[in-house]
């Protein structure tokens, strides 16, 4: 009951989110809303996890966070950069 | 887990990735958009874990929502991130051609068996036994997908790796050369 109850609680911020997303009107808006959206499919799986018994699924949410992460790292860096870089010639120190 | 929470979570996540199908197909510029292919793609990478395949989940998110927006992004260095205007002719054209495949696939699906039907050859055929219990005795991994992949079938999954590997080697060496012939302008500017 207690999962369920996080589940729905999850649910509802996943809501708020996604139409902070869909209106957002700067850019930072949208990525911070994506990148919580990211972090709640974590506590989701989480959740189903504990509330169907199978804690085998903890794995896909820790996969879950590391994507999110590069993902975030990955929107980020194109907004500073222009580009995401190459790793093997750098010259000057933009990639850092 | 009763049937009717995972209803109502089936139902939330379809609701969730309507919505954000419909802004995908509404933005103009391309890079709020590209993100928002990931969070389709962690939607529905939670929507496959509800549906109890972890597997498929996975991938959805390591390819969908790690992988291609990567990809997107790196594409938006070379190019612009800003959508052409289309004519409202091949707009209608468009929409035909979805409406049509739409329909063809709800069409195909009325053939598939009930959702945990008895009937059908996933319960019957006499490999599901072979498969569903020998393999925890024989391999010892308690997924069962898994140990198809992993272990039964494990020569393809390692070619299908390869595969994998190459195109990723490729996409990776075509965007970085767009990135080096830049600097060489920017340089010779200089």
């Amino acid at each position: 009951m207690m999962y369920a109850a996080g589940l729905a609680g999850v649910a509802v911020t996943m809501l708020l989110i996604l139409i902070r997303v869909l209106l957002g009107p700067t850019v930072y808006d949208r990525i911070l809303g994506i990148n919580l959206f990211g972090t709640k499919t974590v506590l989701v799986i989480a959740l189903l996890a504990f509330l169907g018994g199978r804690t085998d699924y903890l794995d896909l949410a820790l996969t879950y966070a590391l994507i999110n992460f590069i993902g975030t790292v990955a929107v980020l860096k194109f907004m500073q950069y222009g580009d995401l870089g190459w790793a093997g010639d750098v010259e000057d120190d933009s990639d850092v | 887990m009763t049937i009717t929470a995972s209803l109502a979570l089936n139902f939330g996540m379809l609701v969730f990735l309507t919505a954000v199908a419909l802004a995908l197909a509404r933005w103009r510029h391309l890079f709020p958009v590209a993100m928002l292919t990931g969070l389709f793609s962690l939607l529905s990478a939670s929507l496959f874990t509800v549906l109890s395949a972890p597997d498929v989940a996975l991938t959805e998110a390591a390819v969908g929502a790690g992988i291609t927006t990567v990809l997107f992004l790196a594409t938006f260095g070379l190019t612009r991130a800003r959508e052409k205007p289309v004519e409202p002719s091949r707009r209608l054209i468009g929409l035909a051609v979805t409406v049509i495949t739409g329909a063809i696939l709800i069409y195909a699906s009325l053939d598939m068996p009930h959702f945990g039907s008895p009937d059908t050859p996933v319960q019957q055929h006499p490999l599901r036994d072979k498969y569903l219990v020998d393999s925890q005795h024989e391999i010892h991994i308690p997924n069962t997908v898994t140990a198809v992949l992993g272990s039964y079938r494990g020569y393809d999954t390692l070619g299908e790796v390869a595969v994998v590997f190459t195109a990723g080697m490729g996409a990776l060496m075509l965007l970085g050369r767009g990135r080096r012939g830049r600097r060489g302008r920017k340089r010779t500017k200089e």
